[in-house]
């Protein structure tokens, strides 16, 4: 554990909380894009350049924005009068620390820690993708379609209906 | 000597840092990289500033700023400095920190995406694999900037600029991308210094540019359209729209704040300029063989401002577009065309063995078709004429 990887850790923890616990929507997600810069910032310290930069394209550039914008044309962001804490905080702590302990048991468990760690290769993103232009084209075409889909459907429901035929 | 001239900035940085002791080299090495890439955009942006003001006076047949110094080009020092002095005004019911912050995030994306690019032989401040990919994700992250200071300023002109710039930035980032990607496909490499590598050597007197084949014509022309709209410049600076929104999404910011937004889009304008260089026309390289001895940030340079010239030419050219004009270019024209060249860039690239002529063929076909019938099919049921003024004939 490198100070740069403690000094990113603690950033990204404190936008976390900042975002869980600010009262304006708007500065929640704001705080939230922090978050995402940190686990970006995270993923460069590992060495996964695409991995980060393809965090910042799409959450800090794209899912950031559709945040906001979901925000504002909703409830226009100004609702200060809710209280911070829920009314069902003992519930969810409980979930919460259920989940936590249920995942930490079956990682303890799994196969994957027991498994001699190797010192890992220096991946370039050449290589990734030359993978998904060979071995793994037929997941990354069926994702492509999925998105194709969603992106018509997000059209044919945003279209005008036609006045004849309601 | 050509070799010294050539090589001088990045002589005199070794020779800096040398100066320092062993265990602050590092450290003297990256802030000497920060404070140049400053200072020569900083500067670069107070001449341009000058530059359009001037170029603008003369396209709209009047003088432009002439008062401060000889033929007004001490014009930025005084405008830096009425800036500096003037009051910086808050409303009272805006959103203190974020709107206090909106203009620092616009002006950090841009300072980085220019660190990636090679401005000379050897003259890149930060190179790695993916620096193309790290240009995109900088520049996408420009829209939140636009966001916090349209949101935090608690006026409605400047909310509708707001949403006016994320929606042409997030839509004109599409076509932007596609059109690099046909570059990043022949080189197969997304690191800036390989692709300008790519573009060496000169072939029949002309330079090995991507701008001199079919696709990469294209992929330009829709790399400048859709850099403009980027930049939110003329013809496509609807957020701004004097005329109907006021000023857009820094209506509210005044003195050195407002100054910062200006910097800010100034400098997205250079980053975005540079990699058009970059991808397109050669990065440093010189235009011609026996041009070759004048150094490769001199041709950098030269070639940024031919670019902003352009800009500026076009600004003082194109009238502003409509909303929906703005929204069906992007998706129905900039899109497929982007789409379109990316085949063609495959099948140039494919038909490498053919002969030159056969290959220019094929490929301008295959752009120039599509190009055709992409205009007619928009044009159809626009009963285009034209235009009569009752009152002005």
């Amino acid at each position: 554990m490198t100070a740069g990887f403690v000094v990113i850790a603690l950033l990204t923890i404190a936008a976390g909380v900042a975002a869980m616990s600010l009262r304006h929507l708007i500065h929640c997600s704001l705080a939230l894009v922090a978050a995402f810069i940190g686990l970006a910032a995270a993923y460069l310290h590992l060495g996964a350049q695409f991995v980060g930069f393809a965090q910042v394209l799409v959450y800090v550039g794209a899912v950031s924005i559709l945040v906001v914008f979901a925000i504002l044309l909703t409830r226009g962001g100004e609702d200060r009068s809710e209280r911070l804490f829920s009314g069902s905080w003992v519930a969810g702590i409980a979930t919460a620390v259920a989940v936590l302990g249920v995942l930490v048991w079956a990682v303890s468990r799994s196969a994957a820690v027991r498994r001699e760690v190797s010192e890992p290769a220096e991946v370039t993103v050449r290589q990734i993708g030359d993978l998904l232009m060979t071995r793994f084209v037929l997941p990354l075409e069926v994702i492509g379609l999925l998105l194709t889909a969603a992106l018509i459907g997000a059209v044919i429901i945003a279209m005008h209906e036609r006045e004849g035929r309601k | 000597m050509a070799e010294a001239v050539d090589q001088i900035f990045v002589a005199a940085k070794h020779w800096l840092v040398s100066l320092a002791p062993e265990a602050w080299q590092p450290w003297v090495s990256v802030l000497l990289s920060i404070a140049a890439l400053m200072v020569v955009f900083g500067t670069l942006f107070a001449v341009t500033t000058v530059l359009e003001r001037k170029g603008l006076g003369r396209i709209q047949n009047r003088f432009g700023p002439n008062r401060v110094g000889p033929f007004g080009i001490l014009q930025p020092l005084a405008d830096g400095i009425k800036a500096l002095v003037k009051e910086d005004i808050v409303p009272r019911v805006a959103d203190r920190v974020v709107h206090f912050l909106a203009p620092v995030v616009m002006i950090i994306p841009p300072f980085l995406a220019l660190a990636v690019l090679p401005f000379g032989r050897n003259m890149t401040f930060v190179e790695f694999d993916a620096a193309i990919l790290f240009f995109f994700a900088v520049g996408a992250s420009m829209e939140l900037a636009v966001f916090m200071a349209g949101w935090s300023s608690r006026n409605k002109y400047s909310l509708l600029g707001a949403m006016r710039a994320i929606a042409q930035m997030i839509s004109y980032e599409i076509p932007l991308i596609l059109s690099s990607v046909s570059v990043i496909m022949i080189v197969g490499s997304l690191s800036p210094g390989e692709i300008v590598a790519a573009q060496a050597g000169y072939t029949n007197g002309l330079p090995n540019w991507h701008l001199l084949t079919p696709w990469g014509i294209a992929g330009f022309v829709l790399f400048m359209i859709a850099a403009t709209a980027e930049s939110n410049r003329s013809p496509f600076d609807l957020p701004e729209g004097e005329s109907e929104i006021v000023a857009g999404y820094y209506i509210e910011y005044s003195g050195f704040k407002f100054a910062l937004f200006f910097l800010g889009e100034y400098l997205g304008l250079f980053a975005v300029s540079g990699l058009g260089i970059t991808l397109f026309l050669g990065g440093w390289h010189a235009p011609f063989a026996f041009l070759g001895f004048l150094p490769s940030w001199f041709w950098f340079f030269a070639k940024l401002f031919a670019l902003i010239s352009v800009f500026i030419w076009v600004r003082g050219t194109l009238p502003r577009l409509r909303q929906d004009q703005l929204m069906n270019f992007a998706w129905k024209f900039m899109l497929p065309m982007a789409l379109v060249n990316l085949v063609a860039a495959a099948v140039w690239h494919f038909m490498a063995p053919l002969p030159v002529v056969a290959r220019w063929v094929a490929v301008s076909l295959i752009v120039a078709g599509p190009y055709v019938m992409l205009g007619r099919e928009l044009m159809v049921r626009k009963n285009l004429s034209k235009r009569t003024y009752r009152f002005a004939e």
